[in-house]
């Protein structure tokens, strides 16, 4: 096959793939390829990789379109885009794992690489103690794309710079808003996933997030504050740009930044907290997402991300929260960013139970730790960030399920005494078993006799992972539910970056210990 | 990996392609592998190549950015196309610069051959090692080995041109107890294989985790504190790299003043406090250039105490009446005469900390950061290590942090995110623990 050619129909740019089935998941009938010389080029490499001795193999054809708009003010700071396209060939040897990558996507090359990942396991089965188990998947042949309505790649420029400054301009009426930023970031994965056990998977995911942070300078008092926006990464096409939604949000933004200038520095201390969504999904991130990955309970994250308090013998045991928490893992989940039909090992994506009224009974796992848990298969979570990086276990979407009662967030507020309610995404931090967090916001707000009563500064809250869960006391219902998300979440050894969200609605908890943060230096 | 030949071929091509009035390609690359291992095996290893070219084309003042990592003739053309296509789209930028001419560049070595050519062997041998040195002390061991040659290319249609190599063999380590109670770490770097110790990192993690095993609970609160390099290298990472005049002459960093004006000339820290970039310094290469291949060049940001520079960009250098100054491609702080050892012997109660982990930002004014302390967090009574003490989180300025400075220790070189470091250890004299953690 003559690579240009390929690079040609896969680059094709706007129209990216021919996708015939583009909500299909596990149809019966043959799935029609973009190109299918890229699977002749798939078949070359496991055919070499089981000739240079590999009893397993699996290649990864992957091309990646990024496009970011960043802007200040009334200036375009840069517009780029950025494609990337390469393939990885992944072979087991006596049980050892071996990896090569090439940016060179030709017949000649794939069969030297394919050779390549076969010598590297080679010299590393010596040192193999624990032989790789992989838990039995079917093989499938499908296409599948994320069902967006608009591709935003499709859009032109002109359109989302005009947005980017119409929210720059929005943010600068209010009196006191000294600066503005924002950014447009879409992401698109093209990958074909192939294997000797008989798969063939073509995806195209996509993704996508239009954010802002406004700052108010305070020149007399040298003071400054800022305020990022309350959108959140989604896996969806442009159809999620929401301009009234955007501009009322930067306006909102630029008032409450001007806000933090006058208010009230936090008394510290054990008080209620209410979270609201906007909040509490990065508290579910890494307080339940990272502690549940079976990679980390194992040790094999030890030397960087850490291991995890939830170790083996806490299964089915551990108390993990209150009755009335639920956490779910899906990586099927409308609209999230690490929805798929297929992981990067070409098992089938699901939904399951990390954390069952209130018991912790699940981990995140892929094919090679299903066997630790006696599990028969994986639950899907393998993820590269890039052809050339080696596929491991990430976090799939992990929600947190709506309370069963109805409660509104405005019934929630009205049922609270006394309480400081936090919004948006600030700064965060945990240990490296996920026992200990910190957590700021983007605003805070004391909530009196059931009543939001002014803003607070200089809040953040700490809490241990268990105590902080078993103390909530109320969950709203599905009619608040908010899908929040982080598009790079860093884990592994090179750091690879997955895109994930999490869905929740407000929730109270109870007796949370509050630091000021508030120094003079 | 590309040669620079090859790199100026490319971009005589490309030159060719368009005629816009500005353009600029910058070529990054190379081949990196590695292996991990946990729980005293190997777990995966891998081998990559790839490279890529970002094309920048202005025509008036409108800029567009294409980047790519194929080279033949026809996605050459079309990446052009495609910046074109974006510059012609692209608003006129107020504050466009124009192209720098030919430029002369600091002599930075750090290439070499023998660390490109490590082999799975000499990375699987590494491993090795450790995992018989762990497994000898009944410990599990958990680490990583990579070794990269990367190549960097910088050319623009008006004559400029800059090219750099570099290499690398990185190496850490954790061995924790298999009772989960204790945890040492340690690291080791260099950009020449043949100075690159992987047994000392090993046998300094493997002392740790045995000397860290059943901590003890202190309580929280501000303490003295020896702050191994690696520690201080953790937090100073979130100061030194973000000496930036703008953002300060705009009131919104820590080095922002009432009234518009920055901090440049005030005593901030005790007089032994002096840390500089330097590129070309000997044993720490930096990187040759920085915005649009502005030359990187030797830069005092803090001498005596005093805070000497910012960084400013070449816009905001011309609109502030200034010269451009480059950014920090690496910290040199300057060290004192006494070992890590005679910080501990000087220090009748403390905590001496290994290293942090997950530093985040809490308040930007006061650069206030939070943490933890991980690996090895040892109780110091008289002079001398008495006991391992429970992980704590930090809340914290990198600021406080100098200010509070007290004595220091001879530099180390700090392999870190890319750049190459000499920091030495302090002996802080308060420092803010604000909670415990359960976490080994």
């Amino acid at each position: 096959m003559n690579r240009r050619d390929f690079i040609k129909i896969a680059a094709a740019s706007g129209a990216m793939l021919i996708v015939p089935k583009p909500f299909g998941h596990g149809q019966d009938t043959a799935p029609q390829f973009s190109d299918p010389d890229v699977k002749k080029l798939a078949d070359e490499a496991l055919n070499t990789a089981k000739m240079s001795g590999a009893s397993y193999a699996d290649i990864r054809i992957n091309r990646y379109r990024n496009q970011s708009i960043s802007t200040r003010e009334k200036r375009v700071i840069s517009i780029s885009n950025n494609e990337n396209f390469g393939f990885g060939i992944r072979v087991l040897v006596d049980s050892t794992w071996g990896f090569a990558a090439s940016s060179n996507v030709t017949k000649d090359e794939v069969a030297r690489i394919a050779k390549e990942a076969v010598l590297i396991a080679k010299a590393n089965r010596f040192l193999q103690k624990e032989p790789v188990q992989l838990a039995p998947v079917p093989p499938y042949q499908d296409v599948w794309k994320t069902p967006i309505k608009i591709n935003p790649f499709d859009i032109p420029i002109s359109e989302k710079v005009a947005l980017l400054l119409r929210i720059n301009e929005e943010a600068l009426k209010v009196k006191g808003a000294s600066f503005c930023s924002s950014f447009m970031q879409i992401a698109m994965e093209y990958k074909f996933f192939a294997s000797t056990e008989g798969s063939y998977i073509e995806q195209e995911l996509y993704r996508m997030w239009p954010a802002f942070t406004v700052t108010a300078v305070n020149k007399e008092t040298g003071k400054f504050e800022t305020h990022s926006s309350y959108n959140e990464p989604i896996g969806k096409g442009y159809e999620c740009v929401d301009e009234k939604f955007l501009l009322d949000d930067a306006r909102l933004a630029a008032e409450e930044a001007v806000m933090k200038h006058s208010a009230k520095s936090v008394e510290p201390g054990k008080r209620d907290l209410i979270l609201h969504p906007t909040n509490l999904w990065l508290t579910i991130h890494e307080s339940v997402g990272h502690p549940t990955e079976l990679d980390r309970a194992l040790g094999y994250e030890a030397n960087y991300a850490g291991t995890s308090f939830l170790t083996l013998d806490k299964l089915g045991k551990l108390k993990f929260g209150s009755d009335i928490v639920n956490l779910i893992a899906d990586k099927n989940q409308k609209d999230a960013l690490a929805t798929c039909a297929y992981d990067d090992e070409g098992v089938k994506t699901r939904e399951w139970y990390l954390i069952k009224d209130g018991m912790f009974v699940d981990y995140q796992t892929i094919r090679e730790q299903a066997h630790s848990l006696g599990h028969k298969e994986s639950h899907g979570c393998s993820y590269a960030d890039s052809w050339s990086s080696i596929p491991f276990q990430r976090m799939p979407n992990v929600s947190l399920q709506p309370g069963k009662k109805k409660l509104s967030f405005n019934d929630l507020i009205a049922d609270t005494e006394d309480a400081i309610m936090v919004k948006g995404r600030g700064s965060y931090s945990i240990d490296q078993q996920r026992y200990n967090f910190q957590f700021g916001g983007q605003t805070f707000w004391e909530i009196k006799k059931g009543k939001i009563n002014q803003m607070l500064k200089d809040v953040a809250y700490q809490a241990k992972t268990t105590e902080f869960w078993n103390s909530c006391d109320a969950i709203c219902s599905d009619e608040e539910y908010y899908l929040g998300g982080s598009f790079s979440d860093g884990k592994g050894e090179p750091g690879q970056s997955n895109s994930v969200s999490h869905g929740c609605c407000p929730a109270r908890f109870r007796q949370i210990n509050i630091l000021n943060t508030g120094r003079k230096v | 990996m590309m040669t620079k030949e090859k790199a100026q071929k490319i971009a005589e091509k490309i030159f060719a392609l368009t005629k816009a009035d500005g353009v600029a390609i910058s070529i990054n690359g190379g081949s990196s592998s590695n292996l991990r291992f946990a729980r005293n095996t190997v777990t995966t290893s891998g081998t990559s190549n790839d490279t890529s070219i970002s094309i920048s084309v202005t025509f008036g003042k409108k800029t567009g950015r294409y980047s790519f990592n194929q080279f033949d003739d026809k996605s050459l053309q079309e990446a052009v196309q495609r910046a074109e296509e974006l510059a012609k789209l692209a608003p006129e930028d107020p504050e466009y610069m124009p192209p720098l001419g030919p430029q002369t560049y600091p002599d930075v070595k750090a290439y070499y051959l023998s660390t490109a050519d490590v082999s799975p062997e000499y990375r699987a041998n590494v491993a090795k090692d450790c995992i018989e040195l762990a497994a000898a002390k009944n410990l599990i061991a958990a680490g990583f080995v990579e070794n990269s040659a990367g190549f960097s290319f910088f050319a623009n249609n008006k004559g400029l041109t800059a090219d750099h190599t570099s290499s690398s063999i990185d190496y850490s380590i954790t061995a924790r107890t298999q009772d989960g109670s204790g945890s040492g770490w340690a690291s080791s770097g260099h950009n020449d294989v043949t100075k690159f110790d992987g047994r000392k990192a090993s046998v300094r993690a493997i002392e740790k985790a045995s000397m860290s095993v059943n901590p003890k609970a202190v309580e929280p609160g501000k303490y003295a504190v020896v702050l191994e390099p690696q520690a201080v290298m953790d937090l100073l990472s979130s100061f030194a790299f973000r000496f930036d005049a703008r953002s300060a002459d705009e009131g919104r960093s820590f080095f922002a003043e009432a009234g518009g004006k920055n901090k440049i000339g005030q005593k901030l820290f005790p007089d032994f406090v002096n840390i500089t970039t330097d590129p070309a310094y000997p044993n720490a290469p930096g990187f040759p250039w920085s915005e649009d291949g502005l030359p990187s060049r030797k830069t005092v940001w803090i001498e005596n105490g005093i805070l000497k520079n910012l960084r400013y960009s070449r816009y905001w250098a011309e609109r502030q009446g200034k010269e451009p100054v480059p950014f920090a491609s690496n910290v040199v702080m300057q060290g004192g005469d006494a070992s890590v050892d005679d910080l501990i012997a000087s220090t009748k109660q403390g905590i001496l900390v290994t290293r942090f982990w997950y530093i985040r930002d809490v308040d930007p004014k006061t650069m206030l950061l939070t943490g933890l302390t991980r690996d090895g967090t040892f109780w110091i009574e008289n002079g001398e290590i008495a006991y391992p003490i429970k992980n704590f989180r930090f809340n914290e300025s990198p600021v406080a942090m100098l200010k509070n400075t007290e004595m220091m220790s001879r530099v180390e070189r700090m392999q870190f995110a890319g750049s190459v470091n000499l920091i030495p250890a302090l002996k802080v004299k308060e420092f803010t623990f604000s909670s415990l953690s359960d976490a080994v």
